[in-house]
């Protein structure tokens, strides 16, 4: 059986959501791997328009009616502009990748791959800012906009993936993958959509963190209420707690922070505490959130009832 | 985060040039009595072990002759400390301390750059001088593309007040720190204290690297064994499991130890999560129902079916434990049925005893669930499949049930028998083991289902007989994705005809040495 989506057309189905659209152009970076050629055929399965591939070596080629180049520049040219970079390359091999899809003019890049060295990521990040890109992961499972496109693996079968995502105004970020799947399946089993779904990934460094997705929320018209799932570590959730402080994120926000039961450790680095304070602990999340009107719930079950409240106080459909 | 010695950072720092007392590491009394001898000085004594605070635990000793040093040796080999046995101990010069600094390298993950952090006073109680003197502490952003440059340094220095000498000491030094730390993917880096001495040198009398766990193969000279924090030495078993996911880079393996020696007493559950989210809401889920962990277990991240199988295998040689509990999210987006394939081979070889509660909530998860129920039926423990729509508190709360309707004692670890198939068996090399085929049971197939079983599409009947249909270094490379349908349809519908080894390096003898009483690690050989 497959869903088709109710209001696929309209308002919701023109405005460009936050990263990608039906009609963004995708190159997917190790198209002949394992995973580089299962996820090529289900993100077209899903509607995503991918256009062009590149295994280096591999030129020629063809992986699910795409076309396989020897370079992204090449890509490029051949089969140009590319909007977004999907990279599935062995994570030795993600800098190198992501510097060149950046070099080549992509403007976001969506790391799959886990294990990618920290100081690689930083070198992407600076580069990517030296360049105004954006990129989202690594470790990540990849990004959602119900309706329209799939970037990674998140969902998995298209026919899944129609099955749990629905259009609607929620977007989702989190820093789990598999619970982002989780809670917005639990949000269309409750009748309400999403606009975006973000796995933000899962790595102490990521791109696109919590903050950087909240704010592209509060500019998204589609979106009117957003669900962050957080984790303890890192200051990501404080920092999304800044910008409402700040009023530069006014819709409202419901968030789940995971690890409350997780032993906190002895810190070994001096420094770490330095520089972070008692920041990145549960309690610290939680307090700082609640402090500035967020809505801090304790179960992942408790979202869609809450979300459910905030979207009629604010009037209007779910949908 | 990897951590390493001080006596190994410092050797670090020391190629990079970088002073550091001079000294050596130790592991004997008399090796230590040896080391300040060549000193010629008065010695400190430092136990290398991967706390902090090691002078309120006594770790640091003075000696004023070769003799003494020997003795605090002595007393301080052996000693048990938190979670280490101290094997070995640092022999240093006693430095003639003016002043002590803080330098450190941190990760900021909001910038997304290095932090450089410096403090013009330095040792214990950094962080407390942090909280009341903030103006002693300078940090400054790193270029990373860019490096750090002399100039820099000295600029942030001069802001605590330093001048003169030690202000261009402390640039070149810091501006060196930095290369070293850089070149060895340090997740983080600290020298405390940086030591100014009356005769107006400055040393790391003390320092800390943690090296990023995914850049631990960048440095084979490091001699990490397992590339993860751990505030204690691995267990043998966790070093098997390493093993594994080193080798096998299809989806993630993590697996950690939370009990020391699960007693036959112990409401202890096998635990086998996916995704850290997930596993996080499904412990607290069997925590909230009075169990404890045995260990923590990660297979997520589309791990090939050989994975999950070997992940289980491991799970189950800790004696004792009254469950088996499976669960993530609840929503994966990977394809399920290669998980319950693999937990079907480890259940089945294991005959496992206990119950399980196998939550594949998922893409696929009908058929997961599925494969779990026929095929498990033959086991004597009770296996249960559960999916998106049941809750991690609901399949807890199954696994409770199920450990209090049987009468089990807890699982029984068995050996591993050695596989000895006839050499004249057909078989090929798969990716990470051989698949057999015990070709003459094929005449008796009427379905001759193993080639439709097989997805990948690399099986061929041949002579009325099953074979690789593809080259054997094709088979080898990869095309054979070890998903186990073929060996799974073969054994319960047609003749049982194929077996894939699936070896796990050392899990034989650490089972065999659980089942003679010994301590694994004794005959296992410890890290030196
Ligand atoms: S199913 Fe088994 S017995 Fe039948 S052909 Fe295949 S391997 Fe041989
Ligand atoms: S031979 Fe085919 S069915 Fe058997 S393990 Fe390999 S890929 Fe799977």
């Amino acid at each position: 059986m497959v869903w088709i989506p109710r209001r696929i057309s309209g308002r919701i189905g023109k405005a460009m959501s936050i990263l990608v659209d039906a009609a963004s152009r995708v190159l997917v970076q190790g198209i002949t791997g394992r995973e580089g050629m299962v996820r090529t055929q289900l993100m077209k399965d899903y509607g995503t328009t991918v256009v062009a591939g590149v295994t280096p070596g591999k030129g020629g080629q063809n992986v699910c009616d795409v076309p396989v180049y020897d370079s992204v520049e090449e890509a490029w040219q051949a089969s140009g502009p590319l909007d977004i970079s999907v990279v599935f390359v062995p994570a030795m091999l993600v800098k190198n990748a992501a510097l060149e899809a950046i070099a080549a003019g992509i403007k976001l890049v969506v790391i799959v791959p886990d294990r990618v060295p920290i100081l690689d990521v930083l070198e992407i990040a600076r580069f990517a800012d030296i360049k105004g890109a954006r990129f989202v992961g690594p470790n990540t499972l990849g990004l959602v906009s119900p309706g329209k496109a799939v970037l990674g693996m998140i969902g998995g079968r298209a026919e899944s993936a129609r099955e749990w995502f629905r259009p609607g105004p929620v977007g989702v970020t989190s820093r789990s993958g598999g619970m982002t799947s989780a809670i917005s399946y639990y949000l269309t089993e409750a009748g309400i959509g999403q606009s975006t779904i973000v796995h933000v990934g899962g790595d102490a460094v990521v791109g696109m963190s919590h903050p950087e997705v909240v704010a592209s929320f509060q500019e998204d018209e589609q979106t009117r209420l957003i669900v962050m799932f957080g984790e303890i570590g890192t200051t990501q959730e404080e920092r999304v707690a800044d910008l409402i402080e700040n009023g530069n994120v006014t819709k409202p926000v419901v968030a789940y922070i995971g690890g409350k039961a997780a032993k906190s450790g002895t810190r070994f680095s001096h420094a770490g505490a330095i520089v972070e304070g008692t920041r990145g602990s549960h309690a610290s999340k939680v307090e700082r959130l609640q402090a500035v009107g967020v809505q801090v719930v304790d179960s992942i079950a408790d979202i869609p009832q809450v979300a459910a409240q905030l979207l009629d106080s604010m009037g209007g459909k779910n949908e | 985060m990897a951590r390493i010695y001080e006596y190994q950072s410092k050797n670090l720092l020391k190629k990079g040039g970088v002073p550091t007392p001079q000294g050596e590491v130790a592991s004997t009394p008399e090796e230590a009595r040896a080391v300040a001898e060549r000193i010629g000085r008065p010695v400190v004594i430092k136990m290398q072990v991967w706390v902090t605070g090691r002078a309120g635990l006594g770790g640091i000793q003075f000696a004023d002759s070769p003799e003494e040093a020997e003795a605090k040796a002595r007393e301080l080999l052996g000693k048990k400390v938190k979670n280490f046995v101290v094997d070995r101990i640092l022999v240093e010069e006693k430095l003639d301390i003016e002043a002590e600094y803080f330098a450190g390298l941190v990760i900021d993950d909001a910038q997304k750059c290095p932090l450089l952090v410096f403090s013009s006073v330095g040792g214990t109680g950094i962080e407390e001088i942090a909280r009341t003197h903030p103006e002693k502490i300078t940090k400054m952003p790193v270029d990373i593309l860019a490096g750090l440059r002399e100039y820099q340094v000295r600029n942030l220095i001069r802001k605590t007040g330093i001048t003169g000498k030690p202000l261009v000491q402390l640039s070149s030094l810091l501006t060196r720190f930095y290369k070293v730390a850089h070149a060895y993917d340090a997740r983080s880096a600290e020298m405390n204290p940086l030591v100014l001495t009356r005769d107006g040198k400055i040393y790391a009398a003390d320092c800390h690297f943690t090296v990023d766990d995914y850049a631990v193969f960048r440095h084979p000279d490091l001699g990490i064994e397992v590339a993860r924090e751990f505030d204690r030495p691995p267990t043998e078993l966790e070093k098997i499991a390493y093993q594994v996911e080193e080798k096998d880079h299809r989806g993630t393996f993590y697996f950690l130890q939370m009990i020391d020696e699960v007693s036959p007493q112990d409401l202890a559950i096998g635990f086998n999560g996916a995704g850290g989210g997930g596993s996080m809401m499904s412990m607290d889920a069997v925590l909230g129902r009075g169990f404890k962990l045995a260990n923590y277990c990660d297979t997520s991240g589309n791990p090939a079916a050989a994975k999950v199988y070997r992940a289980a295998k491991i799970i189950l040689s800790q004696p004792h434990i009254k469950g088996y509990f499976a669960s993530g999210s609840g929503v994966a987006s990977q394809e399920q049925y290669h998980s319950a394939r693999g937990l079907v081979k480890a259940f089945y070889e294991e005959q496992l005893e206990i119950p399980g509660v196998i939550r594949l909530g998922g893409n696929f998860e009908e058929k997961a669930i599925e494969i779990l129920g026929t095929y498990l039926k033959g086991i004597p423990g009770e296996v249960e499949g559960y999916g998106r729509d049941d809750s991690p508190e609901f399949c807890a709360r199954r696994m409770e049930e199920l450990i209090h309707a049987g009468e089990s004692l807890g699982h029984r670890v068995r050996s591993i028998e050695v596989l000895s198939p006839p050499a004249e068996r057909y078989s090929f090399e798969i990716l990470t083991g051989n698949l057999f085929i015990d070709q003459d049971k094929c005449r008796d197939c009427q379905s001759k289902g193993c080639v439709e079983a097989c997805t990948a599409g690399i099986l061929a009947i041949e002579d009325g007989r099953a074979a690789l249909a593809i080259s054997r270094e094709d088979a080898k490379r990869g095309k054979c994705t070890e998903c186990l349908a073929c060996e799974i349809f073969c054994k319960f519908h047609e003749q049982d005809a194929i077996f894939i080894h699936l070896p796990i390096p050392g899990l034989k003898e650490y089972r065999d040495s659980l089942i003679n009483g010994l301590d694994p690690a004794s005959d296992l050989g410890k890290d030196r």
